[in-house]
């Protein structure tokens, strides 16, 4: 009982901090609701028995990434964005994709057979998901943390500006 | 338990300790001034009471009586939020520390900690990682280039000493196998030839302790690394436009970041309560909760040695120390670590 309440209110409090994300007109607004949705996920991994991945959301998102939005936020100083009346192409290919991708969603959350599973049943405490990670699916993490190297290279050589002086360190 | 004694034996254990962090708080800034006072050979607070022992009740008179003002074209959900966020953040980790062994009352088993979590680490790093949002919104709601520039500082710096400050952690994680706070103590338990404890500290994780502590200096804004409000450049930083009640919620948010980073470095690195014990049962279950108590305090009274000792950095200085010297050295201590456990 407590559990199914919990699980709306945490529901309730992602798809709120989910549309006041697109409501609201003010970057930093929007951005700190993006940090609710974050928070709101988090709760329902602690939910799910995923103490772990709850925390890492906590941290990771909310904690660093949601950070660095903001930071960049202010350091723009971006004001309010105008309203637009939002394009027809959006409106004409937008709105029945939305349906369908919703119907499509419903249909296979409906027709999948897992069945129940229990809380807890899943993998969640920290030791399982390392056996996960650095066993069963070592290459696939591997490959993700060159493919992150790689970005991060990527976002460096993109940011400096060819043939500009190098700043001096002063120490 | 049944649910009855579970709530109300939570509801007890939940006041004290908000009592005591918030008189610890109060403590720790009279303890602050008497000694910078004294290491800059000046006498500190003596007016109000013994030895000035009173001064954190006149403050705190004083906090609530003064004008809360409000300056115009302040960004007003922000500007009230911000302040309430870094004290709640400030405040919650607390839930989290374990201070002693059990006690058992009435046959009752009591866990000297609010809540006992088997991730208590890395929850207490994401309560304080949503603390930046605190000073990152007060600088931006403002509406103030001196708070604007702070809150900009003060959240590059503190996710930047964040990386190094998990890291540093992680060599700990790794000896004792769990993220929970209890069983990290526990691990740290007995001796090498009988008389030096074995706490992590003595245990390897000497390089890991002070990049804790560096870090978590960083991460509180604490002397050397409080550029957020260097007075000779932004006035106070973030919380510049902040009068009365609000800007005494930061001071004591920033307080009970010391207070939370004292207890995980004596949890971590100090062996928590282990310490001598003797005596009739009564002094058994109380000689812990002094022992965590002392190392507490022994930390504490350190931060404000170094704030006594120590002129500020330049801001270039502090990025580079914490990308270039700090990271690096958190992630050899990691592998040796990790190296050696393996062995």
């Amino acid at each position: 009982m407590l559990h199914l309440i919990l699980f709306l209110g945490f529901g309730a409090a992602c798809v709120a901090g989910a549309v006041n994300l697109l409501a609201q007109r003010h970057p930093i607004n929007s951005a700190l609701s993006l940090v609710v949705v974050m928070g709101a996920l988090a709760g329902e991994y602690l939910l799910l028995g995923a103490e772990f991945v709850g925390a890492v959301q906590v941290i990771v998102y909310a904690g660093a990434i949601m950070v660095l939005f903001v930071f960049v936020i202010m350091l723009l100083n971006a004001g309010e964005e105008e309203l637009t009346k939002g394009s027809r192409v959006a409106l004409l290919f937008g709105v029945p994709g939305l349906i369908i991708g919703s119907i499509l969603v419903a249909w296979v959350l409906l027709h999948s057979n897992t069945g129940e599973v229990p809380v807890g049943a899943l993998p969640g405490p920290p030791k399982a998901i390392a056996r996960l990670l650095f066993h069963d699916f070592l290459l696939p993490f591997e490959v993700t943390s060159v493919l992150v190297l790689i970005a991060i290279i990527g976002a460096v050589v993109l940011a400096a500006r060819p043939g500009a002086p190098q700043p001096k360190r002063e120490n | 338990m049944s649910v009855t004694a579970f709530i109300i034996v939570s509801l007890v254990k939940t006041v004290l300790a908000l009592l005591i962090l918030l008189t610890a708080v109060a403590y720790s800034v009279w303890l602050e001034r008497k000694v910078v006072g004294h290491i800059q050979n000046r006498w500190g607070p003596t007016r109000v009471g013994p030895f000035g022992l009173l001064q954190p009740l006149a403050d705190g008179v004083k906090f609530i009586f003064k004008e809360d003002l409000t300056p115009p074209h302040v960004y007003k959900p922000l500007y009230i939020a911000a302040p309430i966020i870094s004290l709640v953040c400030a405040l919650t980790s607390i839930a989290l520390i374990p201070v002693g062994n059990d006690v058992t009352i009435r046959g009752v088993d009591i866990p000297l900690q609010i809540t006992d979590v088997n991730i208590g680490l890395l929850i207490i790093l994401g309560i304080t990682s949503l603390g930046v949002y605190g000073v990152a919104l007060s600088g931006w709601s403002s509406n103030s280039k001196y708070s604007l520039l702070g809150g900009l500082r003060a959240s590059a710096q503190m996710v930047s000493y964040e990386i190094a400050l998990g890291l540093s952690l992680v060599g700990v994680l790794i000896m004792a196998g769990s993220f929970s706070l209890r069983d990290i103590v526990e691990a740290q338990r007995g001796f090498f030839w009988g008389f030096i404890p074995k706490w992590n500290v003595f245990h390897g994780q000497i390089v890991g302790f002070f990049i804790y502590l560096i870090a978590a200096y960083a991460e509180t804004n604490r002397v050397p690394f409080d550029l957020p409000e260097a007075e000779t450049e932004l006035v106070a930083g973030y919380h510049t436009e902040y009068s009365s009640m609000k800007f005494a919620m930061f001071f004591m948010a920033e307080y009970a970041n010391m207070i939370t980073v004292a207890c995980l470095a004596t949890l971590l690195f100090f062996g928590g309560w282990s310490g001598p014990v003797f005596g009739p049962p009564i002094l058994q279950a109380i000689l812990p909760v002094l022992w965590f108590a002392a190392k507490v305090f022994v930390f504490i009274f350190v931060y404000i040695w170094v704030r006594g000792t120590l002129p500020r950095f330049r801001y270039d200085q502090l990025m580079a120390f914490g990308w270039r010297i700090l990271l690096p050295l958190a992630i050899a201590n990691l592998v040796v670590t990790a190296f050696v456990v393996a062995m």
